[in-house]
C-alpha cells in the first residue's frame, strides 16, 4: 500500500482511454463499476472535448457479483458495437473487474464481431496511465498492421527517387500540448521534404494504422507513449525511429539533423534558417538576470529531461533538482541528472517531491500541476511543463512545446512568472519601502496575488557534520534577525540555513550582523 | 430491460387520480461512486480525515472530482493497494497499520479517521470494520477510527455521505436522562445555512438543535428516544434507519429547497414542538417574504422552460418540485439513481403528472430521450455536460448543487440563479 494524496498518473485503463479517445472509429468496452465513469470528465471538462470518450462501462454492481457479470459484459459489448459501429473494439477490465477475472478478451472474441477486437491486459495494481497508453497503442498497431507484416528476415528495399516517408507516433488525447506539438512536427518534416504516412494515435483511423508499415521510419514524439509500438515497428518493418525529442531550440536542431539523416535529405537549409527566437532573446542583455536562477524540475521523463537541458543551456539557469514520476524511464532521468550534478528524484509520491522543493528552495519550479501547487504554497514562481495538468493548461491559443515555436512558447512561459531583473534589484535595495513587502508579486502579474509562506525546510538541516553547537540552539540577535529580513524572501531561507551552519561549525551561539556577513562571505563563490 | 412499475406510495397513495409510473432501465450508469462525498465531507468535519483504502482509480476519482484546486492540504488520502496487498490479507492489514501510523504522525491534529472502503477492498473482502476496531484500540482516546464503504458497487455519489453519517450514529452519545426532546438536523449543510436554520429554530422556540455531521467530531450530538430528526438531504436512507434504531423519530417533510420546501420542513419541527401557526408565521414570516420577493425576478427567466434531469445526487425530485411549483418550469424527465419512496412521500405528489420519473439508468437510451425532447436545460454530471452543450443543449452540472449553499429561505433565489445562469449565458453569447 502506498499513502497517496495526489497521483501523477491515473490507472492504466485511463491510458487506454487516451488512445481510444484520440483515434477515430475505435470504441473501448471497459468492465468497471459505475464510479469509474468519472474518467469521462477528464476529457470533457479538463480537455474540453465536445464529445464523450468512446467508452462503454459495464457498471456492474454488488448484486451482480454473485450472478453473471460475464453476461453483463457480453451484452454491453454487443450493444456498444451495435450502437457505435466502430472499426475496432478495445476490451478490458479496470482495477475492480481485474479481481473478478471475467476475461473480457475471451468474452468479446466469443461474440464474433466483424471488426478487430483488441483485448487489453493492463494490470491495474502494478502499472499506471502512461504504461497503459503505450501498451494499448502497441496492441492496436500490432492488430491493425498484422495483415501486412512481412516475412522474417525481410529487408526494407532502397527507396530510390521517391520522397522519404515517415510516421509520427505518440500524440494522444489529454496529452500536454500534444495537439500543437503535432502541428509543429508536421511543419518541420514538411520543410525537410518528408511525407507523413500516418500520424497516430491522434485523429488516426484504423485504416491509417493498417498502412503504418509503408513508412521508411518513425518519428517518436513521446517515448513514454509510443516507444513500445515504435520498437515493434522497427523489428517488424525495419523502420528506424528517432531518439531526439524536439523540445528546446538545441534539441530541435538535433532532431532536424537526426531526421534528415534517417530520410537522406539535406538538413542545412532548415538548420541555417534559425527560426527560433529563444537563442536571441536569451542573449539579449535584459535576460542577464536569468543567470544562475535555481530551478527545480519534475515531470514525465521526456518533458523533465528536455526542460533541464533548456533551463541550463538555453536560459542559463542552474538546475538544482531534477526528477520524474516515470519509473520506466528512471535510467534516462538519472543519466540526465548527472549532467547537472544533481541526484535524480524518481518517485510518484507527491509528499516526497514537496519535501524536496522545500529543501532545495529553488527560485523557479517547473513541473506538473502538483508542483504548481507546491510552488504556490511556498510563494515560488512556477510553470507547468508536463502532464498531469489542469484545464488552464489547455490554452485556446497555439502553444506547442516542440519545434521552433515551442522554444518561443517555453521562453515566454518560463520567464514570465519571474521577477524582472531591475525590479528584483530595486526590491533588494529598498526593502523598507512599504510597497516592497514580501508579498509583492512581480509588478507585471498584478498585485496581491501571491500568498507567501516562507520556504523553511520542515526537517532540521542534517548536512552539518559533527557540529560543535547544535543548530537548534543557535540564537539570532535582534539586529541580525532584522538584517536577515532585508534579504529577499527567495534566498532568505538559504541565508538563514547557511548562517546557522556557519555559526554552529564555529561554535557561535548567537548570530550577530557580523556573523551574518561572515557567513555570506564564506559561502559566496 | 425495461420495467414500468406503479408507484405504490407517493402520488397514488396521496389520492392522486392518475397512477404514476417509474421508468426503470438497466444499462450503463454514468454516475460517481460514494467516494465523491469525501470532497465536501472533509471540509465539513474539520478535524476528520478520510483514508480511502482502494486502488489508483479511487485516488484518481477523488482528485478529479475535487479538481486539485485546493490549496490547503486536503484531509483525505488514498492507501493505494498493490499486488502484494492482494496476495495476502494479513500483509494488507499490516500495511494499513503502517499507513495509518504515518498519517497520524503527519496529522496529529486529526481526531476522527474514517477508513473508507472501495470496490477493490470490498471484492477482496478486506474487513475495514475489524481494522477500524483494531486501530481504535491503538489510538484511543486521542483518535477515533470508524469505517464505511463508498464503493461504486454499493453506493452512488451522495450515498457515500449517507454511509459516512450512518457510521457516526452508533458513536452518538446517549441522551441525558433528564433532557427533554431535542431536534437533530441530519445531512451536511453549508455552515452559513446551518447558522440560518439555527436562528430560525431559536426564534421558533424549537430546541435544543444539533446538526449531524457536526463541524468538529468532538461535538457529536446525543441521540435517543426523545430525539426528533429532520433530514436536510433526501439521500440519507441508512442514516435515518440507524437513528430510528437508536429510538429517534423522523419528522417527515418536504426537503428545505425553495420557499415551500423550507416552510414545510421548518413547520414539521414547529409542529413537533407545538408551535402555534401564529407564532410560526411571526418567526419565519420576514425570511419567507424576503425569499418570495427574491425568487420573483427568476420567474420570467425560468417560467415555462422545460428541464431534464439525469440521475445523479438524489436531489433531482425535490429540485424538480421546487422548479415546477415556484418557478413554473416543466420537468420533462426526472431521473434519480434511487427512488426512496418513503422519504419522498411528501415530494412525489407535488410533481406535475406530465413528468416522466426514471430510476437507475441506461445512459445511452436516456441520451436518446434527452435529444428527442430537446429540453431548454439539462441537469447532468460533468462527463455529459460539454458533449450536450456541443449539440446545442444548455446544461447545469449537478455537482455544483452539492458544493453550493442551496437550502433554506435565503438561498432559494441563489438556487434559482444556478438554473437561470446557463440560460442567460447562452442567450448572451453571440459566438
Ligand atoms: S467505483 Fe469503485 S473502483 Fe471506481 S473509484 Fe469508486 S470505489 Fe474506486
Amino acid at each position: 500500500m502506498q499513502l497517496t494524496l495526489w497521483t501523477y498518473e491515473g490507472p492504466p485503463h485511463i491510458g487506454a482511454m487516451r488512445i481510444a479517445t484520440a483515434m477515430k472509429g475505435v470504441h473501448y468496452v471497459l468492465h468497471a463499476p459505475q464510479g469509474d465513469t468519472y474518467a469521462d470528465l477528464l476529457f470533457t471538462m479538463i480537455e474540453r472535448r465536445d464529445r464523450r470518450p468512446p467508452v462503454t462501462y459495464t457498471t456492474f454492481q454488488a448484486r451482480d457479483l454473485g450472478g453473471d457479470t460475464a453476461e453483463l459484459f457480453k451484452s454491453a459489448a454487443r450493444e456498444a458495437y451495435d450502437r457505435f459501429q466502430p472499426d475496432a473494439l478495445l476490451v478490458g477490465a479496470s482495477c475492480t473487474a481485474e479481481l473478478i477475472q471475467d476475461d473480457p478478451g475471451g468474452l468479446a472474441k466469443a461474440l464474433g464481431l466483424p471488426v478487430p477486437v483488441v483485448p487489453l491486459e493492463l494490470p491495474a495494481y502494478q502499472k499506471k496511465e502512461n504504461w497503459g497508453a503505450a501498451e494499448t497503442f502497441y496492441q492496436l498497431v500490432r492488430t491493425c498492421a498484422a495483415p501486412s507484416v512481412p516475412a522474417p528476415g525481410w529487408q526494407r528495399p532502397p527507396r530510390g527517387d521517391a520522397r522519404p516517408r515517415c510516421n509520427i507516433l505518440g500524440p494522444t488525447a489529454l496529452g500536454f500540448r500534444h495537439r500543437d506539438d503535432l502541428v509543429e512536427v508536421r511543419t518541420l518534416l514538411d520543410e525537410l521534404g518528408i511525407d507523413v504516412v500516418v500520424a497516430a494515435p491522434l485523429e488516426a483511423t484504423v485504416q491509417d494504422l493498417m498502412r503504418i508499415g509503408d513508412a521508411d521510419f518513425n518519428v517518436v514524439m513521446y517515448p513514454e507513449l509510443a516507444g513500445q509500438a515504435a520498437q515493434w515497428l522497427e523489428r517488424t518493418f525495419r523502420q528506424p525511429r528517432t531518439k531526439t525529442v524536439p523540445i528546446g531550440a538545441a534539441a530541435t536542431q538535433d532532431f532536424i539533423r537526426e531526421v534528415a539523416t534517417l530520410a537522406g535529405v539535406d538538413a542545412e537549409p532548415l538548420l541555417n534558417a534559425r527560426k527560433s527566437r529563444l537563442p536571441w532573446y536569451s542573449r539579449s542583455v535584459d535576460s542577464t538576470y536569468l543567470t544562475g536562477k535555481r530551478v527545480f524540475i519534475f515531470g514525465d521523463a521526456t518533458h523533465a529531461i528536455a526542460a533541464a537541458r533548456i533551463a541550463q543551456t538555453e536560459l542559463g539557469f542552474k538546475v538544482v533538482g531534477l526528477g520524474s514520476y516515470s519509473r520506466e524511464f528512471a535510467r534516462d532521468v538519472r543519466e540526465a541528472a548527472k549532467l547537472y550534478d544533481v541526484e535524480a528524484l524518481i518517485t510518484d509520491d507527491y509528499l516526497e517531491v514537496e519535501a524536496k522543493v522545500q529543501e532545495l528552495q529553488p527560485e523557479l519550479v517547473l513541473g506538473t500541476q502538483m508542483e504548481r501547487h507546491i510552488a504556490k504554497r511556498l510563494g515560488v514562481p512556477s510553470a507547468v511543463i508536463s502532464a498531469p495538468m489542469h484545464v488552464q493548461d489547455f490554452p485556446a491559443r497555439y502553444s506547442p512545446q516542440m519545434g521552433f515555436e515551442g522554444a518561443n512558447v517555453i521562453f515566454d512561459s518560463w520567464v514570465h512568472p519571474l521577477m524582472m531583473g531591475l525590479e528584483e534589484h530595486l526590491l533588494a535595495m529598498f526593502r523598507d519601502d512599504f510597497e516592497f513587502h514580501d508579498d509583492a508579486a512581480p509588478s507585471h502579474l498584478g498585485h496581491g496575488t501571491a500568498q507567501r509562506v516562507e520556504a523553511e525546510p520542515s526537517a532540521p538541516v542534517a548536512s552539518a557534520p559533527a557540529p560543535q553547537m547544535p543548530v537548534s540552539s543557535i540564537i539570532w540577535a535582534a539586529e541580525a534577525e532584522k538584517e536577515l529580513s532585508k534579504i529577499p524572501f527567495f534566498v532568505r531561507g538559504k541565508a538563514r540555513r547557511n548562517t546557522e551552519r556557519y555559526a554552529s561549525e564555529r561554535g557561535v551561539a548567537t548570530v550577530t550582523i557580523e556573523t551574518l556577513y561572515d557567513a555570506k562571505a564564506h559561502y559566496s563563490r | 430491460m425495461n420495467s414500468m412499475a406503479p408507484l405504490e406510495a407517493g402520488r397514488a397513495a396521496q389520492g392522486c387520480s392518475s397512477a404514476p409510473t417509474v421508468l426503470r432501465q438497466r444499462g450503463q450508469r454514468e454516475v460517481f461512486c460514494g467516494l465523491t462525498g469525501i470532497v465536501w465531507l472533509h471540509r465539513k468535519i474539520q478535524d476528520a480525515f478520510f483514508l480511502v483504502v482502494g486502488s489508483r482509480t479511487c485516488a484518481h476519482l477523488i482528485q478529479s472530482a475535487a479538481g486539485v484546486m485546493i490549496f490547503a492540504e486536503p484531509r483525505f488520502a488514498t492507501a493505494i493497494m498493490d499486488e502484494r496487498d492482494l496476495a495476502g490479507l494479513a500483509d494488507a492489514n499490516d500495511e494499513l497499520d503502517r499507513i495509518v501510523a504515518r498519517l497520524v504522525e503527519r496529522r496529529p491534529d486529526i481526531k476522527l479517521l474514517f477508513l473508507v472502503g472501495s470496490c477493490p477492498s470490498e471484492v477482496i473482502k478486506l474487513d475495514l470494520a475489524r481494522a477500524a476496531a483494531r486501530l481504535s484500540k491503538v489510538y484511543s482516546p486521542t483518535l477515533r477510527i470508524l469505517n464505511y464503504s463508498g464503493s461504486g458497487i454499493e453506493t452512488t455519489f451522495t450515498q457515500g455521505e449517507d454511509a459516512c453519517l450512518a457510521s457516526l450514529v452508533p458513536e452518538l452519545p446517549a441522551e441525558d436522562g433528564a433532557a427533554g426532546q431535542s431536534l437533530l438536523v441530519v445531512g451536511a449543510l453549508a455552515d452559513v445555512v446551518e447558522d440560518q436554520f439555527r436562528r430560525l429554530f431559536n426564534a421558533l422556540g424549537v430546541g435544543p438543535v444539533h446538526f449531524l455531521p457536526p463541524r468538529r467530531s468532538t461535538d457529536l450530538p446525543a441521540a435517543g428516544p426523545r430525539t426528533r430528526f429532520l433530514l436536510a438531504q433526501p439521500f440519507l436512507n441508512d442514516t435515518a434507519r440507524a437513528l430510528e434504531e437508536r429510538g429517534a423519530t423522523l419528522l417527515p417533510a418536504l426537503f428545505p429547497l425553495g420557499v415551500e420546501g423550507t416552510t414545510a420542513w421548518l413547520k414539521a419541527a414547529a409542529d413537533a414542538w407545538g408551535v402555534s401557526d401564529a407564532a410560526f408565521d411571526a418567526a419565519v414570516g420576514a425570511a419567507r417574504t424576503r425569499s418570495i420577493a427574491a425568487l420573483d425576478k427568476y420567474k420570467d427567466q425560468l417560467g415555462g422552460k422545460r428541464i431534464f434531469f439525469f440521475p445523479d445526487s438524489q436531489l433531482e425530485i425535490p429540485l424538480a418540485r421546487f422548479l415546477a411549483r415556484e418557478l413554473a418550469m416543466q420537468p420533462v424527465e426526472v431521473g434519480t439513481p434511487y427512488l426512496h419512496q418513503q422519504h419522498l412521500a411528501h415530494e412525489l405528489p407535488l410533481l406535475p403528472d406530465t413528468t416522466l420519473l426514471s430510476e437507475g439508468q441506461d445512459v445511452e437510451r436516456q441520451l436518446d430521450r434527452c435529444h428527442a425532447e430537446t429540453p431548454d436545460i439539462v441537469v447532468c454530471g460533468l462527463g455529459l455536460a460539454n458533449p450536450l452543450e456541443a449539440t446545442g443543449l444548455t446544461t447545469k452540472w449537478s455537482i455544483e448543487l452539492l458544493f453550493t449553499p442551496i437550502q433554506g429561505y435565503e438561498q432559494a433565489a441563489d438556487l434559482a440563479e444556478l438554473f437561470a445562469r446557463p440560460l442567460v449565458r447562452r442567450a448572451r453569447l453571440e459566438v
